[in-house]
């Protein structure tokens, strides 16, 4: 397998007794770049989400994250990737830093190690005196901010984002954004969902989900040029105005 | 329909809401935009009789939130943001349940609720916590508007939905309005502010804009301009370090600028053009005119 390629799926199937949630889908993420997952609402985007965080068994198919099997090594996928959703990324009764410590204890990072890159990154994000502050007191865009920031702070070599920005105002999600932008700049690839499609247009390249396949893949000024159109928004109606599953 | 005079609401320290004003027209959708933590929730369960306001006055319908409040119930209909039907009855039985509660029937208001429900009609004997989130969502507002409200109360009906399901439930909408329901909705959604009649935009208790969509893309004080490059970030970081630029983020496939002299320099390999602002460019304005960037 190459290296070049954090993650390769090969035909993966996921099938929840007669309903097929992921079919047979394939596709490679480069290291480093920043990969943006779209589909409509039960399009398969989550369980797919799954089984590559080797969360939940293929029913069929093969893949490899991070270079190891989803199939065989799941453990080494979960120590060697980052995960942050928005529904649930902190514990809101946890102070920042006790949050910090907590999520690098689990990856195995060293208390010294940790008190060190603590300071570093809160300097980084201007969240310095906010290490004692309850994560339940924080404003949503902080908290996201902190979140993608501590699914990071283990330096995995893979980072998902379940719709991290949802709800955010428009200048702190811009301001995530370059916080992706800065992880991807340190090699740290980036696989992201949202329903934001301006967003889609910040990835290298988008993949969008159809009734569990993927029915598109590629950079969106091709995509754009693909569908004959001007922005993401008309290439992803195009192709999921007609879903079976949607809705 | 709906008029709200310097209604305040604080939780403790925070200030959820903070002396908002507003009125609505009769049979028009009312945008109230803004992201999470704005105020959104805390003013519409104030305008639905479910919270009391500090200060400040709402009358719905010509009745007072607070001394009317029995009476406003009956009159409006009302979507909170979290799914909040019976999960364990089916599609029917919460449709006929809500329906009972206000001393109605499903047939009665039929005609109101037949383009929404049909598409959801062939799953009436399914749990409603068994539906996909879009039919849900379908059902969420077939019961809220059972009994025929004369104001629609829709607290983020669209957060967390896909762009072609916002687009279809913006189409319900606009039948809805048609029949002379006035509707209130909010969303975080900035893109959506252009389908509503009014809209307020509010970010931390506090409204900062309330007009026509137009009319607020009209009051952009400042020229903006767009450009792009191969690499959209390393534009931006060049661009930030700039003296004569004012303010600079990413926007779709483009950067939009501010400069502070409003034109544009020129800037060798970097094709800038003047463009319209969007609801979320004069959005972002208001934010940094009200020093509410956090």
């Amino acid at each position: 397998m190459l290296t070049d390629k954090i993650i390769v799926a090969e035909n993966l199937t996921k099938k929840f007794g007669d309903f097929t949630a992921v079919d047979n889908v394939s596709f490679t993420v480069n290291r480093g770049e920043i990969f943006g997952f779209l589909g409509a609402n039960g399009a398969g985007k989550t369980t797919a989400m799954r089984m590559l965080c080797g969360l939940s068994k293929p029913t069929s198919g093969k893949g490899w994250v991070a270079g190891f099997d989803i199939w065989k090594q799941s453990e080494k996928v979960k120590k060697n990737i980052g995960y942050m959703s928005q529904k649930f990324s902190l514990y809101k009764d946890l102070k920042v830093w006790e949050n910090i410590r907590l999520f690098a204890g689990i990856y195995g990072m060293k208390d010294k190690e940790i008190a060190v890159k603590a300071d570093e990154m809160l300097n980084r994000l201007e969240f310095i005196n906010e290490r004692n502050t309850l994560v339940k007191q924080l404003p949503l865009g902080w908290k996201q901010k902190l979140a993608f920031s501590i699914a990071i702070f283990h330096e995995p070599q893979i980072v998902f984002l379940d719709e991290p920005t949802g709800g955010v105002d428009p200048t702190t999600r811009r301001q995530f954004w370059e916080l992706i932008y800065h992880a991807s700049g340190q090699g740290i690839t980036v696989f992201v969902t949202t329903h934001y499609m301006d967003e889609a247009e910040y990835c290298n390249r988008v993949s969008i989900m159809v009734d569990g396949r993927i029915d598109a893949l590629d950079t969106p000024a091709k995509l754009k040029q693909q569908f004959g159109v001007l922005n993401m928004d008309e290439v992803f109606q195009q192709l999921a105005r007609h879903a079976k599953r949607s809705g | 329909m709906v008029t709200v005079q310097n209604i305040t609401k604080q939780y403790g320290k925070t200030e959820a809401l903070k002396n908002v004003s507003f009125s609505t027209g009769v049979g028009e959708i009312f945008g109230i935009i803004g992201p999470d933590g704005a105020g959104k929730t805390t003013l519409f369960r104030i305008l639905t009789t479910l919270l009391l306001p500090d200060s400040g006055t709402a009358i719905v319908n010509g009745l007072d939130v607070v001394k009317d409040y029995k009476q406003i119930r009956n009159n409006v209909g009302y979507m909170p943001g979290r799914f909040s039907l019976y999960q364990d009855l089916t599609v029917e039985e919460n449709l006929n349940f809500f329906a009972a509660v206000f001393n109605t029937t499903v047939k009665e208001n039929y005609y109101l609720i037949k383009g929404i429900y049909k598409q959801i009609e062939p799953f009436k004997k399914r749990k409603a916590g068994a539906l996909s989130g879009g039919m849900k969502q379908k059902l969420a507002l077939s019961c809220a508007l059972v009994h025929k409200p004369e104001v629609l109360f829709l607290d983020e009906p669209t957060t967390g939905v896909d762009p072609v399901s916002r687009k279809e439930f913006w189409e319900m909408l606009k039948d809805l309005k048609k029949q002379g329901i006035t509707i209130l909705v909010s969303t975080p959604y900035m893109d959506e502010a252009a389908l509503c009649d009014h809209i307020a935009l509010i970010q931390l208790g506090r409204i900062m804009s309330i007009n026509t969509p137009q009319q607020i893309v009209a009051e952009y004080r400042n020229k903006l301009y767009a450009t792009k490059s191969e690499s959209n970030y390393r534009l931006l970081k060049q661009l930030k370090l700039r003296s004569d630029v004012a303010s600079c983020y990413i926007s779709g496939e483009y950067l939009h600028v501010v400069f502070k002299n409003n034109t544009a320099p020129f800037i060798e390999n970097v094709e800038i053009h003047n463009i319209q602002p969007t609801i979320e460019d004069c959005f972002i304005q208001l934010m940094g005119v009200n020093n509410v960037d956090r």
